[in-house]
């Protein structure tokens, strides 16, 4: 038998393999380097190759092309504009996740062992988190990028497995934690099974794995649609539970509050994007003909997903599981762009998704300084006052909030207004209604934690607020300024995704 | 430049200023706030003798692309509805800077942060009246409501978070469904001619609309202004909200924000959805009727003063919408110079009623008693004030609400009827406290009140040489107002009926 090379364009694929080496580097610093330079090697190889990914990006930008890698993966605007927030959400959790406060001094000590407090005497640090981080990033821009259901299962797989890992990390509540992972790796793992089960239905409906071969086979119909239909539902399950959407959410508020918090932002912000980005390809490019298929059962989901998530938020009492709430909402909205199937849907999409992912990982960025003797301080009402003790902090998360409920002059509002103007558009006036109204429902719990933060009195049990890392201020920085920007004076962006957003078949 | 641009930047100016003066310097700041205010006042004041009054059109237009992928800009015009509001917001605004000179030192936050707010507060009253753009109007319409929050929920008194929530609930429930229906115009023009926010072309849209559709929308923007313009039953907030805040903000919010409601239902709901607002008067005019009678009784029955003022509202605030709603030239002059009025008397009732609170340190009416012998120069400006929000000939209201009765008697003799006895109620609810406070023998410790020194003394006579002069020559204003509304009539087809003669012929 022949073995014929596989012809691949390195330079669309560099963004990629950057990432992947950088990762590779990782490892062989853990494994060689000494103890003492590890971190800060670690943390320069890490933004070295963010940003050098990020320049790679920038120099094929205008590229398109159906074959990337055989016929695996396409790069088109779509890809760019997801693989660039990718990057820019990643750059901005590599400064949180450079914080080592909130991680374990060593991930393989039993909790409360001896060993574990030797760990912590001699100051020991869970560097190959950045290595863990850089193989998320690149099985996240690949994700979007795949064109054929086998690439797709292999990101999949690439993004999760450092996640369960980075889940498990927390030095505090370290029990809680590796139940986080434990819980997160188990539901990942099933629903993986049930993505890999929709992967066969459709090859045995259409005979092809590849998205282009799908849809040829749903335009021409020849298939057996009961396939189609099984194929359709279960690969949703998998990607839906990568974003959270209801009835696929139960890991979520657990993990958020369980991992490490550094690691809850990058996860919320950029899985998000990632799976998003890979459901936007899949059914606009794969099964946009077939929407009659799935519309309906995707417009209940994204109800379903909009007001639970909403509704439940409001009874939580844990700063950590109250954002994970209010990112299942958030999914909701986002699935309304998935159900528009239009252009300006798409764009919307990526709108939001870019503006939302900056503004999670500011707002957990906050979320780490707010500590007491034994760390973070996760329960809300101890952060009443925080106005009071730290202005500055507190507006900052307030901003955040309000850009989370959509007020006007932040980029959340310009987000909203655009995913709904599009979903309405395409004639989904219950996306849009019952989006209006969980907003509504979503206002009143931000608002009481600004109420918390003003309008009430600290309460004296030792919780402060530290002062943050160079780097730590710097991602709240620039996300609080990008959220406002986005908000103020958004038409560069927009007219940017929207020369740019097209998909390649 | 733009004379309305300029009044915008003006206070943002003055904002920027605030923020570099340290907070310790009060005295400086409140010099500022107070000179840009006057500055802006001189400013509005300049424009309203270079407006044309002979011009329907929109004047001083400004149009700038903001984000042209949606057809939005930043537009703004005047006609001569607008300008008298925005003549009213920025006579106003020196005056609430004065009166509430030591208002800020309640407050949680210091004094600085109390006039940036009323500053930034500033700028978005003459941006909402001065938009032409429905979503440069929205924007501001929604962002509003923040500075407002923070300053009654900051410098109020009593249940001020609970008072301040409460309001951003309403206000933000209202903002959300208007959401809907700015989507729903959007994606409309959008079929229709291409995306566009411009108030002139899309009140054309209304000829593509099934009434349905017309309905839907016209509800959305409606109840957002009905909550706005408090009518009954949406009013429950604003008792609580006016008691809570401190005078000053009382007057911005009852006096200008509120009137963004009964503006937002001429501009707005009469010009985009004229078949619509047909449909609705009957509803609307009994809620109005409704709303004055109610709130009279309201204001009979209370014990505290501030609520009281606020209940008043609750009724003028009904007149407002009724001459809105009987759709004659006579009406809708009567509504807008209403409007002004309005401003202008609760501002002289809630500001005299501020200084008698403060000395008092009660709001309840019965601590109060006999002031008209301690405090004569107090007495009698709450005195006038009052008769001028009974409509006292004249005195300005009494103008405005002949018009709305007489307008509104054309076309609806019954609503008319009942809505007089408005009047004889109002004359209850305003005789009951001037004779309970002001009369009578002076209740036991205030025999040492001391009366208005000469800064409260230059605050209110310019208030009440408004109100004076314009109940004897109210023409100014009604040359400016009167070509204005009967435009607004014309261009959607409303006619006024015509005289029906005497029966004896």
């Amino acid at each position: 038998m022949e073995f014929i090379a596989p012809s691949l364009n390195y330079a669309q694929l560099a963004p990629i393999l950057i990432v992947l080496a950088g990762a590779l580097a990782g490892v062989l610093i853990e494994a060689f380097a000494p103890r003492a330079s590890r971190y800060s090697s670690q943390l320069f190889v890490s933004l070295f190759s963010l940003v050098a990914s990020f320049a790679a990006l920038v120099q094929v930008r205008t590229q398109t092309s159906v074959d990337a890698a055989m016929g695996s993966v396409a790069f088109d605007g779509v890809g760019v504009l997801l693989q660039g927030s990718i990057l820019i959400i990643a750059v901005l959790s590599i400064f949180l996740i450079a914080d080592q406060e909130s991680f374990t001094a060593l991930a393989a000590s039993v909790p409360g062992s001896e060993e574990e407090r030797d760990a912590v005497q001699s100051d020991l640090r869970v560097t190959e988190v950045f290595p863990l981080t850089l193989f998320a990033v690149a099985g996240m821009l690949l994700f979007p990028v795949a064109t054929d259901l086998i690439t797709l299962f292999v990101a999949l797989e690439v993004l999760s497995l450092p996640l369960y890992l980075m889940a498990g990390l927390s030095r505090r509540r370290r029990l809680a934690s590796q139940e986080a992972a434990l819980k997160y790796f188990l539901l990942g793992a099933f629903s993986s099974a049930f993505f890999l089960l929709g992967i066969a239905y459709l090859f045995g409906y259409s005979g092809s794995i590849t998205l282009a071969g799908i849809q040829a086979s749903v335009i021409g119909g020849a298939g057996n649609d009961v396939f189609l239909l099984l194929g359709i539902a279960f690969i949703s399950i998998g990607l839906l539970f990568k974003v959270g959407a209801v009835p696929f959410h139960a890991w979520s508020p657990d993990v958020y509050q369980g991992a490490p918090t550094a690691i809850t932002g990058f996860m919320a912000a950029a899985t998000k994007v990632a799976a998003f980005g890979a459901i936007l390809r899949i059914f606009y490019v794969a099964i946009a003909n077939a929407e009659w298929q799935w519309k309906p059962a995707m417009v209940v989901i994204a109800i379903i997903t909009m007001v639970f998530g909403s509704v439940v938020a409001i009874a939580q009492r844990d700063v950590k599981r109250m954002l994970a709430y209010s990112s299942i909402a958030h999914a909701g909205f986002l699935l309304a762009g998935v159900i528009a199937l239009s252009k300006t849907g798409l764009e919307a999409s990526i709108f939001y998704l870019f503006a939302y992912g900056v503004a999670t990982v500011g707002a957990f960025g906050i979320v780490t300084l707010v500590r007491d003797a034994s760390g973070e301080v996760g329960d809300l009402n101890r952060w009443s006052g925080l106005g009071k003790r730290s202005p500055l902090l507190a507006s900052a998360f307030a901003f955040f909030l309000l850009a989370f409920a959509g007020i006007p002059l932040t980029s959340g509002f310009i987000g909203k207004f655009s995913i709904f103007s599009a979903a309405y558009e395409s004639g989904s006036t219950s996306i849009l209604i019952a989006g209006v109204l969980s907003s509504a429902i979503a206002a009143f719990f931000y608002i009481r934690v600004i109420v918390l933060m003003f309008f009430k009195d600290p309460i004296e049990d030792g919780t402060s607020v530290v002062i943050p890392s160079a780097l730590t201020t710097m991602t709240i920085t620039v996300s609080s300024v990008l959220t406002l920007i986005l908000g103020i004076y958004p038409a560069p962006l927009i007219d940017f995704i929207a020369t740019t957003a097209t998909f390649i078949r | 430049m733009n004379a309305l641009t300029t009044m915008m930047l003006l206070p943002i100016l003055g904002t920027l200023l605030l923020a570099v003066i340290p907070s310790d310097q009060v005295l400086r700041i409140k010099q500022a706030a107070l000179a840009t205010t006057l500055l802006v006042a001189v400013s509005g004041v300049l424009a309203w003798f270079n407006f044309d009054s002979a011009n329907t059109s929109f004047q001083f237009v400004q149009s700038v692309k903001w984000i042209p992928s949606f057809g939005i800009n930043y537009a703004v015009g005047v006609d001569g509805l607008s300008l008298v509001l925005i003549l009213m917001s920025v006579l106003l605004a020196p005056i609430v800077v004065l009166a509430g000179w030591n208002e800020s030192e309640g407050g949680r936050w210091s004094a600085k942060v109390f006039y940036m707010l009323i500053l930034v507060l500033e700028t978005m009253m003459i941006g909402v009246f001065a938009a032409t753009d429905v979503f440069l109007f929205y924007v501001i319409f929604e962002a509003m409501l923040i500075p407002i929050y923070f300053l009654i929920g900051g410098y109020g008194s009593g249940d001020r978070a609970g008072a301040a929530v409460k309001f951003l609930l309403y206000g933000l429930f209202g903002g959300l469904l208007m959401l809907a229906a700015v989507i729903g115009l959007f994606v409309l023009s959008g079929a229709h001619g291409g995306p566009t926010f411009d108030i002139t072309k899309l009140s054309e849209l209304h000829n593509y609309m099934s009434p349905t559709t017309q309905n839907l929308l016209f509800l959305g923007f409606f109840i957002a202004f009905a909550i706005k313009a408090p009518l009954w039953p949406l009013h429950t907030w604003l008792p609580d909200a006016a008691s809570a805040a401190s005078p000053g903000t009382s007057v911005l919010l009852l006096g200008v924000l509120d009137k963004v409601g009964t503006f937002g239902m001429i501009r707005f709901c009469l010009t985009l959805f004229p078949d619509a607002s047909k449909t609705f008067t009957p509803l609307i005019i009994t809620l109005a009727v409704i709303s004055i009678i109610y709130g009279a009784f309201l204001a009979i029955g209370a014990t505290d003063i501030k609520r009281l003022i606020a209940y008043t509202s609750i009724s003028h605030f009904g007149f407002i919408t009724m001459g809105i709603f009987a759709m004659t030239t006579q009406g809708h002059s009567g509504a807008t110079l209403y409007m002004f009025n309005h401003g202008f008397s609760t501002a002289a009732l809630f500001i005299v009623a501020g200084w008698m609170t403060a000395r008092r340190g009660s709001s309840t009416i019965a601590d109060f008693g006999g002031l008209q012998r301690v405090t004569p120069v107090m007495a009698w400006s709450f005195f006038i004030a009052g008769m001028s929000s009974l409509a006292l000939p004249g005195l300005s209201s009494f103008v405005s609400e002949f018009l709305v009765l007489v307008g509104t008697f054309t076309r609806y003799p019954v609503a008319a009827i009942i809505a007089t006895f408005g009047i004889v109620l109002a004359a209850l609810y305003i005789l009951i406290p001037v004779q309970k406070a002001l009369h009578g023998p002076t209740t036991p410790g205030n025999e040492n009140l001391p009366d208005l020194n000469l800064r409260e003394k230059i605050v209110i006579a310019p208030v009440m040489a408004i109100i004076i002069a314009l109940g004897f020559y109210p023409s100014p204003l009604l040359n400016v107002i009167n070509p204005a509304s009967a435009h607004v009539l014309e261009v959607q087809g409303f006619t006024d009926p015509t005289p029906t003669e005497g029966a004896g012929k």
